[in-house]
């Protein structure tokens, strides 16, 4: 049976009701700002501002700390209401969605971290097309895959999955024009391999987000489809 | 309205007969209270050696359904019934059916213990006298053998000439289960059998439960979700005397296919 966004709303105890409104709520300010982690992270090797990605290193506790407050309540809901169906799949979609936002957030501060080095090695701009594109590609997909879970959406749960092969083909291309940069320049080996760890690091972020995506699915179908293969995907879950 | 019951022509989640015989088969089963429906064209099997929980609202018909699977309800001029109900493929009310010998082989289990006043070893002892004349150490040996299986021997071994109601409500819930043992049953039905009891006692009925599928089929009947999820290896959820969705435990737990199901157990208003 497949289950609509108000579902959580609808039990007789309004006190169930509010703590899983509010996990979905402490769920969503973490993907905002695990959003804007993975936004300024990148703006800050585009424009050269190392003191933005200072604070998006800083930033990166206050997210950890969103995870830990998370997992407390989706303890104690499991505790005290041993929720069941629907409720269990929004409790355990939940935590698995917040550990993915907590790594996605671990991959903008090695962004960031990689953007100081760069800056302060004046590297250049050498690749900053691909993460460019690579980045606005991920940060979509973040954003529908957030979008997606609050309104429990798994036709755009869907699209993401597929978007996150086409992320995959892109990182696979830029890996290797970076490298034939490397080989033309070996001067441009050091500033050239902290792109690819960015680059590394964004398509890591698609990854976190398609988890996100496969998670909406659990939640709204009972699904599980994390290890089917993207080709079997419409039939298995049109199905459902 | 739509019935969710596992066939062997389906596959996937659904329970798959072919892989457990049934021990007992409802067919259009209906029952009446005078002019009052209490179960309406219900169908299902209970998988044998399985435990198969039958849960629902106070009024949807899970106890009147339980009482109907060993005639309980003989005695009550004002039930009518249709459909059929069958044990191992007889039909129970059959008249070759002698209903003693029914309710030997299905035993049955009250929420509230109800312990024969008298000793230990006699109330496991009393089925057994029933039918007829058996040597002492034969006796000896078969009320040893239910209160083992029943998890009691070790509490009641060396004070078997006490009275059954110096025990514990756990431990005569046990003793009760002993005494329904020792006539060998096939199935045993349950009624709420630890809803009178502290956790702790709940949770060695349920463990007991759980051991007993071996070798009995279990039907149980519980208001208490988490129990039914604990120990069921199938359930069927009833509502208004209609049988709503049936399945695997593990699948009417985390997945069920139907939305009045789902407000049921995750208690949503209808």
């Amino acid at each position: 049976m497949d289950i609509t966004s108000d579902i959580h709303s609808q039990h007789i105890s309004r006190q169930f009701n509010h703590e899983l409104e509010e996990l979905k709520t402490h769920l969503m300010a973490m993907g905002g700002l695990v959003e804007k982690q993975v936004q300024d992270a990148v703006n800050s090797l585009l424009d050269a501002d190392s003191s933005l990605a200072e604070r998006v290193v800083d930033n990166d506790r206050a997210v950890n700390d969103m995870q830990i407050k998370i997992d407390d309540e989706c303890t104690r809901v499991l505790a005290r209401r041993q929720p069941a169906a629907s409720d269990l799949r929004l409790v355990l979609a939940v935590i698995r969605a917040a550990s993915d936002l907590e790594r996605i957030g671990d991959e903008a501060s090695k962004i960031a971290r990689n953007a100081i080095e760069l800056i302060e090695n004046d590297s250049g701009s050498r690749g900053f097309v691909e993460v460019r594109i690579i980045s606005e590609h991920v940060r979509r997909m973040m954003r529908d895959s957030l979008t997606s879970f609050a309104r429990f959406d798994t036709d755009l749960a869907l699209q993401i999955v597929e978007e996150d092969q086409k992320v995959d083909s892109e990182y696979q291309s830029a890996m290797r024009s970076l490298m034939t940069f490397m080989m033309e320049d070996a001067r441009s080996i050091s500033p050239v391999l902290g792109i690819m760890w960015i680059l590394r690091a964004l398509e890591r972020v698609g990854d976190h987000a398609n988890n996100l995506a496969e998670y909406v699915v659990y939640l709204v179908k009972g699904l599980d489809i994390r290890h089917t293969n993207p080709d079997d995907l419409d039939e298995e879950v049109g199905d459902r | 309205m739509t019935v969710m019951q596992h066939t062997p022509s389906t596959s996937g989640a659904l329970i798959d007969f072919s892989a457990h015989a049934s021990s007992l088969e409802v067919r259009d089963f209906a029952l009446r209270y005078g002019d009052k429906p209490a179960l309406s064209n219900l169908t299902l099997r209970v998988p044998r050696h399985r435990v198969t929980a039958f849960i629902g609202p106070s009024g949807c018909g899970k106890s009147t359904l339980l009482r109907a699977l060993n005639r309980l309800h003989d005695l009550n001029e004002s039930v009518s019934r249709e459909g059929s109900i069958h044990l191992e493929g007889q039909d129970i009310h059959a008249p070759e059916m002698m209903v003693a010998e029914l309710r030997r082989r299905v035993g049955m289990v009250f929420q509230v213990p109800n312990p024969f006043p008298m000793s230990i070893y006699d109330n496991v002892a009393f089925g057994l006298r029933l039918q007829g004349r058996m040597p002492k150490r034969r006796v000896d040996d078969v009320v040893e053998w239910a209160l083992r299986s029943a998890a009691l021997w070790d509490e009641v071994k060396d004070r078997l000439r006490a009275s059954a109601w110096s025990l514990s409500g756990g431990q005569q819930q046990r003793l009760v289960i002993a005494r329904t043992l020792a006539v060998g049953p096939e199935v045993l039905l349950l009624d709420e059998p630890a809803s009178a009891l502290d956790p702790i006692s709940s949770l060695k009925v349920e463990e007991l439960i759980r051991n007993l599928k071996s070798t009995l089929t279990l039907v149980l009947v519980t208001h208490n979700m988490q129990q039914a999820a604990r120990v069921s290896d199938y359930t069927a959820f009833l509502q208004d005397g209609e049988l709503v969705e049936y399945g695997p435990t593990d699948t009417l737990f985390t997945n069920p296919r139907l939305a009045r199901t789902e407000n049921y157990i995750t208690g949503r208003m209808a």
